[in-house]
């Protein structure tokens, strides 16, 4: 299972958890309790091809609907179809049993030009006090 | 972003973040949108019990040998129906028919009222209120900012508040009583905006913590939990209670907001009663329509409802109903004449996804 320490982050709170040249996404802890109970989540077909910054999925909670974005560019190899059955997942155990999506990485670089668990930790700080 | 130090703090601020509330602005009020979760806080209070912070809502007092003529002038309801001890739902109107306010008034005796009100519109109804008081022998004390507000609520909200007060486990449904509580006077009404049985217990903001805690303990046995805005609004929604500021406002009727039952035409008059009047005869033109969507996904306020391809209107509050497990939401539309079954659509992300309009609420309890 991946762990939070060892992944990477994006500002809008996706996580990466590299291994070899495929990677598994999700949402970070932080990110599910500013969404609120996830209720229905959207999950891409495995074999789609996806681009760094692109628009993958929607995760809609009781308050609001919110776009996950590709981290990286590459293919979607597999997606998670417990959370789709039962999206509180995300938020009873969103660095675990609910990740979205499984995907190949063109270039792992980009993965590592991600924000790693500390960098994350301050830039969550650093958006807290600006608020 | 509204700076934090400019919002106003209830009584329960500092329990509100021990107990890890997610706080939010909410009408110049820093109050808990939820606490664990806003699904479980709902089921909490349709299975058991839910505590709430409302201090927010303002307590408005009308008292004086004038205050029944004042009270029946500004709102829609029959105000001399109310016996001591007794409360009834009202809207307060302008002369248009348009809702001023939606409010809770209770005759704590005779001559003595007390009227509860919203916090978005407090300061333009105590305005309202003390132009229409001109000339009468009535005098109007806002103590909105000394009082505190908790609501318990949910089928084991008797259980819990035999704790605090087992006296007002008598009261029914709509009853009211003042009695002092830990030396200081505070008011209980059996009322709520759930859809459950419950009670709001009006207090000096020093004592809410103390009357939360007090209940809170009580409860803990059958699941009580401290609840948030999210479930406030989605419990609310499902059993079709009026959100003042979205459902409705001053443009638009109690008989457009499917509210007939508030306006007493019987009634002498009340500000407003003639258009309502011309209204009822004519018939209305809109609706507030109740909207249940048949497949996956979460409608929003704003979202456009569509009939045979052209738009019906938009929703005015829409949200995922955790008890129907479905996405559920109200719009005012210009066929009042549609009927339960007819097949709409709500459009979502850019798709129109199939849904029907349903009579309310969309949860009434066995």
């Amino acid at each position: 299972m991946p762990d939070p320490k060892s992944s990477r982050y994006m500002k809008s709170h996706e996580w990466v958890a590299l291994e070899g040249d495929e990677a598994v996404i999700g949402i970070s802890d932080h990110a599910q309790r500013e969404i609120t109970d996830v209720v229905f989540i959207d999950l891409p077909k495995a074999g789609r091809k996806i681009t760094k910054g692109e628009a993958i999925l929607v995760v809609e909670s009781v308050k609001a609907a919110f776009d996950i974005y590709a981290p990286v560019s590459g293919e979607i190899l597999a997606v998670n179809d417990a959370v789709a059955q039962n999206p509180g997942l995300v938020n009873s155990s969103p660095h675990e049993e609910g990740w979205f999506f499984k995907m190949k990485v063109d270039d792992v670089k980009e993965v590592e030009a991600l924000m790693d668990h500390a960098a994350y930790e301050t830039f969550l700080s650093s958006e807290a006090s600006a608020h | 972003m509204v700076a934090t130090e400019a919002l106003k703090r209830t009584g329960l601020h500092s329990l509100h973040t021990e107990l890890g509330g997610k706080m939010v602005p909410f009408h110049g009020w820093e109050l808990p949108v939820q606490f664990s979760s806003i699904i479980n806080e709902h089921r909490a209070v349709r299975s058991g019990a839910g505590l709430f912070d409302v201090s927010h809502m303002g307590q408005v007092f009308v008292e004086g040998p004038g205050a029944l003529t004042l009270l029946q002038n500004i709102n829609s309801n029959d105000i001399s129906r109310l016996k001591d001890g007794r409360s009834l739902y009202s809207h307060m109107l302008n002369q248009q028919g348009g809702i001023i306010d939606d409010v809770i008034v209770s005759r704590i005796e005779k001559d003595r009222y007390l009227v509860v009100v919203n916090a978005a519109t407090r300061e333009t109804d105590v305005a309202w209120i003390r132009v229409q008081a001109e000339g009468l022998h009535v005098e109007i004390d806002d103590r909105s900012d000394a009082l505190g507000m908790v609501a318990l609520q949910g089928p084991q909200a008797a259980e819990s508040m035999k704790a605090l007060c087992p006296e007002a486990v008598d009261l029914v449904r709509f009853g009211a009583m003042k009695l002092e509580l830990f030396g200081r006077s505070a008011w209980i009404t059996r009322t709520g905006y759930t859809g459950e049985d419950g009670f709001e217990v009006i207090c000096p903001n020093e004592l809410a913590t103390r009357v939360w805690q007090t209940l809170s303990a009580r409860g803990a046995s059958f699941g009580l939990l401290p609840c948030g805005l999210g479930a406030r609004d989605t419990l609310r929604l499902e059993a079709g209670y009026l959100l003042y500021g979205s459902d409705i406002d001053a443009d638009h009727t109690p008989y457009e907001a499917g509210y007939g039952w508030v306006v007493k035409l019987k009634k002498e008059r009340f500000i407003g009663k003639e258009a309502l009047e011309k209204q009822k005869s004519e018939g209305i033109k809109r609706r507030l329509t109740p909207v249940k969507l048949l497949e996956r996904g979460v409608p929003r306020p704003g979202a456009s409802v569509m009939l045979d391809g052209a738009e019906l209107g938009t929703l005015v509050s829409a949200t995922f109903s955790p008890t129907l497990e479905a996405g559920i939401g109200v719009g005012y539309f210009d066929r009042p004449d549609l009927e339960a079954g007819t097949r709409v659509s709500v459009v979502l992300h850019g798709r129109e996804v199939p849904a029907e309009v349903v009579n309310g609420p969309f949860y009434k309890r066995s």
